[in-house]
């Protein structure tokens, strides 16, 4: 292997590693009075006065602070911002339990079609047919890709999701006379599990996993009672491991009258191969921006659809679409609704590239990404185990769980690690998550990436293990290349500072 | 498959260095009793010319708002999107980025969300705005949810000129959190009614819209007063960004919590979705904030750079406990909006304001004149307003959308106090920049043809 640091600051010897960096104010900084990048189409003649039509104690003479830029400034302003991002179309992202694979082009075209992005929601059903025919097929496909009996669309994100489906275990079991108190969650489940089933009213009731990494099926038997709504799972699970037992675990929970929701953020590998229906799963909800290939957006926006058995079809949120004949409806008349958890119908924009998405992959193409994403995760694994500490050393589905217990020694740490991996140009991994494994380093590679891109990221962080070793301190003081070097997370939450003012210091 | 890199090669190289036989035996860990065991019922992948093809018959099938004159609003409103907007939001290392945890490899869209928090702060006069969340409806839920926890009171009043969908949700979101939401209506001139009886100790917040549902300016001072007087938070509603270029601003009026919507700010209508959910509030409260936030801070050589902060707020910290279970935003409409609020500017925002406000007053005062149609309220509206029409909506709507036109809206769909009248109906009308006076004036000569198409039924013809 090269010697990947040069003497100065550890630079790595890898094309594509830095860059030009250009300087940029905030766009307040750039304003100048007078400036403007919009032109307004002329006004008729003869309107009326402004204070004729609005009254001038309820308006406002201007906005202190916006900023006054030309079009030239705008887009500068804008493209350098832009090129301190690190981004999926830059290289290889692998943040586990993110699936952060490549956002094909043609999606973006398809959802920029005007019979799509200058749609309205209020527009009659006769009036936008073919939005309707959409969200009907997308619904359909996502059953046959879940094994669910209904989808619905609306919710705009995972945690969305995941809110919506405890809202409809609980309107389910409040119809049956006791909505129940508790939800059941492994010790790996994300922050988001418990956080929606607190604000669906229920009480988070934690179980530890087993040395398996997986669900204590003995420790599920004894907490499981009359008083638990649901189990909320995610398989595979966010060490990378197929709930073997899963459908054991579905039986104890409706032996005793619960539901069991799958957090399907991590389906990413079992298209075509396994479907949550078939194995007793009672909801699943989808992130269409990871399995379906959404941008992310820097943070959005994405989509949560979920998917639910017959029994909880009474509850759906309104409207539900129907197909009857060749016509397309939206049936708001479901006496048992929960309601609604956002407007309209959903990220409708987000559900359009979905379903281009699947159109592109088809029926092969979705079972191959899981197998590949397999792949890519067991190859990176196995290269890598021998250098980085492995909890769990079994065959991994999607992403595989590593740790820093071997670095640690030298005084290196994961976060020291995952921001050493951007001298090297890649995004690290998700860190400290799964919170059962100490230090973790989560790795998800996705099917988009190939056997070079693999093996530079494998050099990369056999180079770093190398560091670890032989110079830490390099480590310990990364980034180097990058815009800034380490920021300051504690000033940032001592001393807030969240929004610009106009005698801010430059 | 071009997505997909991997030749058999690669397959196989990788395979043996696993140690495996085959891609099939990685999948040994799932049961056979749990396999599909047979394949997905999909079509098979079409080609790019073919996905394009396919969805663009489906595209076709819709009406939308460049093959027809435009004028429906009701919290989505068609405003012209500059060129650069889009161009920006589109650059793939914003819009193929994660949510910007690693923050020395994400300062573009850290400094843009930045920007966007003091754009909204400025554009509401709050102190604090936070990266965004979903829509204007939840944010709106996740209002009362914060109202709740700083006043310990658990009751939520809403004026029923507050978007009949964000109602609805809100009523979602409080079911299971000991919230409980009440109504009051509206007086003769479209504004909220008298509040003096649906106030009191139990008040976590009063919830009024403005600009609201109706169009309808409301008069925002007595009422921040009302609820503080109840030691109730006020949360001022918008669902026309727009609008804040022109009225006084939130804060100033005293408001604690500013929520709504922020399509308008250069984001297409996409069916209603995705979208912006703007939420500001006063700094005091930044603790009990749900969303994310993002922070200045300094680098190790002292430089000037931005994180995600006040983490201890979330889920991925505090779980059960934590102020709101979002986890991924809106992060690429916010910097959407902060493009376009910098293009438009200190006056343009403004000058379109006036625009929208003087463009609809027209509109409105000429279907004021036709025979037989009413404004039923008379307080200033911005960009949209009420019209009592005396035909049943259906029979309007379907009539307009034969002359080439989109809107009005049937207020009788949310509001059974609209459908008093038999043979009438409430229609709601939207005119912003995108409706020039030439495309106005068809439109009100649609309204005064449809009277004309009466008369033989009147003469008692079948139709």
């Amino acid at each position: 292997m090269k010697d990947p640091a040069s003497p100065a600051r550890g630079r790595p010897d890898r094309v594509g590693a830095s860059g030009l960096i250009l300087n940029e104010p905030l766009i307040f900084e750039r304003s100048s009075p007078g400036r403007q990048a919009y032109s307004l189409s002329s006004s008729p003649d003869g309107l009326a006065e402004l204070s004729e039509v609005l009254p001038p104690t309820l308006c406002r003479e201007e906005i202190p602070g916006f900023p006054e830029v030309s079009e030239v400034d705008l887009v500068r302003h804008y493209t350098r911002l832009a090129g301190w991002n690190y981004s999926v179309d830059h290289g290889f992202y692998p943040l586990g339990s993110c699936t952060m694979k490549y956002n094909p082009k043609v999606n973006e075209d398809v959802a920029a079609m005007a019979g799509f992005a200058r749609l309205h929601p209020y527009q009659e059903e006769e009036a936008c047919q073919g939005a309707l025919a959409l969200l009907w097929e997308l619904d359909l496909a996502l059953r046959e890709i879940t094994g669910m009996d209904r989808m619905v669309l609306q919710p705009t994100a995972g945690a969305q999701g995941e809110l919506t489906g405890m809202m409809l275990i609980r309107a389910h079991l409040t119809d049956q006379g006791n909505p129940r108190r508790k939800v059941l969650l492994p010790d790996s489940a994300h922050g988001t599990n418990p956080a929606s089933s607190t604000l669906c009213g229920y009480e988070v009731v934690e179980i530890k996993s087993d040395e398996r990494g997986l669900m204590n099926l003995r420790a599920l038997e004894t907490t499981m009672d009359d008083e638990t709504a649901a189990l909320m799972l995610t398989n595979p699970n966010t060490l990378g491991l197929f709930e073997e037992d899963i459908k054991a675990i579905c039986q104890i929970v409706h032996d005793r009258g619960g539901f069991v929701y799958c957090d399907g953020a991590n389906m990413n590998a079992l298209m075509g191969i396994a479907r949550m229906g078939d194995m007793g799963m009672d909801v699943v909800q989808l992130n269409l921006h990871k399995t379906f290939s959404t941008p992310h957006g820097g943070g959005g926006p994405g989509a949560g659809p979920v998917g639910v058995k017959k029994i909880l079809e009474p509850y759906l949120p309104v409207p539900v679409i129907e197909k009857r004949g060749e016509r397309y409806h939206f049936n708001y008349d479901i006496p048992h609704s929960i309601g609604k958890v956002r407007s309209f119908y959903g990220n409708f924009g987000i559900l359009v590239r979905a379903y281009s998405y699947i159109c592109s992959m088809g029926r092969d193409g979705l079972k191959r990404a899981s197998q590949m994403a397999v792949l890519n995760a067991n190859y990176l694994c196995a290269r890598l185990k021998g250098r980085y500490y492995l909890t769990y050393d079994r065959t991994c589905m999607h992403e595989c769980v590593l740790s820093d217990k071997h670095q640690q020694a030298h005084g290196v740490r994961t976060s020291d690690i995952a921001k050493r991996l951007m001298d090297y140009g890649f995004h690290p991994p998700t860190i400290y998550f799964p919170l059962i494994v100490k230090g973790a380093m989560m790795i998800e590679p996705t099917e988009t990436e190939s056997r070079e891109t693999l093996d530079e990221f494998i050099e990369a962080m056999l180079a770093i293990a190398d560091e670890a070793e032989r110079a830490p301190g390099l480590i310990q003081s990364a980034p180097h290349f990058p815009k800034t070097s380490r920021l300051d997370e504690v000033k940032a939450a001592r001393e807030p500072v969240l929004r610009w003012q106009e005698d801010s210091p430059p | 498959m071009r997505f997909i890199p991997h030749t058999e090669a690669d397959v196989a190289a990788m395979l043996a260095v696993i140690g495996a036989p085959d891609v099939e035996s990685l999948f040994a860990s799932i049961p056979a009793s749990v396999r599909l065991g047979r394949e997905l019922n999909l079509p098979q992948g079409f080609s790019e010319a073919e996905t394009l093809s396919h969805l663009g018959a489906l595209a076709k099938n819709n009406a939308h708002s460049a093959s027809h004159s435009f004028f429906l609003g009701a919290g989505v409103y068609s405003h012209y999107i500059p060129s650069v907007v889009n161009h920006l939001a589109s650059k793939p290392e914003f819009s193929t980025s994660y949510t910007p945890y690693q923050a020395e490899i994400s300062q573009g869209t850290l400094q843009a969300i930045y920007e966007y928090q003091t754009l909204l702060c400025q554009l509401t006069g709050m102190d604090v705005a936070n990266a965004s969340l979903y829509e204007g409806a939840s944010a709106t839920a996740e209002a009362c949810l914060m109202a709740m926890r700083l006043t310990g009171r658990h009751r939520v009043v809403m004026a029923k000129g507050l978007h009949p969908e964000y109602r609805q949700v809100v009523d979602t979101y409080l079911r299971h959190t000991g919230g409980e939401t009440m109504e009051v209506g509206w007086d003769e001139d479209g504004r909220v009614e008298d509040l003096s009886g649906a106030l009191n100790e139990e008040t976590a917040a009063l919830l009024v819209q403005s600009p609201n549902f109706f169009g309808v300016v409301e008069d925002l001072a007595p009422l921040v007063q009302a609820a503080h007087d109840k030691g109730a938070l006020f949360v001022h509603v918008v669902t026309e960004g727009i609008s804040l270029g022109l009225l006084k601003a939130s804060g100033d009026l005293g408001a604690d919590i500013v929520a709504g919507e922020g399509q308008s700010f250069g984001i297409p209508m996409s069916f209603g979705g995705p979208f912006l959910g703007l939420f500001a509030t006063r700094e005091a409260y930044v603790r009990q904030m749900p969303g994310r936030l993002v922070g200045q801070t300094v680098d190790t050589e002292g430089r000037r750079g931005y994180v995600l902060t006040a983490a201890t707020r979330e889920q991925h910290i505090r779980r059960a406990k934590a102020t709101s279970n979002i986890c991924t935003n809106e992060g690429l409409c916010a910097l959407r909006a902060a493009v376009y609020l910098s293009a438009l500017g200190r006056q343009g925002l403004r000058e379109l304001a006036v625009q929208n406000a003087l463009g609809a007053e027209r509109a409105k005062k000429l279907i004021q004149e036709l025979p037989g149609f009413e404004i039923p309220f008379s307080a200033p509206t911005f960009n949209e307003f009420v019209v009592k029409v005396p035909f049943p909506a259906a029979e309007v709507t379907a009539r307009l959308r034969q002359a080439g036109i989109l809107g009005g809206l049937d207020l009788g769909r949310w509001y059974p106090e609209f459908q008093k009248d038999p043979g009438t109906s409430h229609l709601l009308f939207c005119v912003t920049e995108e409706n020039p006076p030439e495309a106005v004036d068809v439109l009100v000569g649609a309204l005064r043809g449809l009277k004309s198409l009466r008369e033989p039924a009147a003469e008692g013809s079948t139709r």
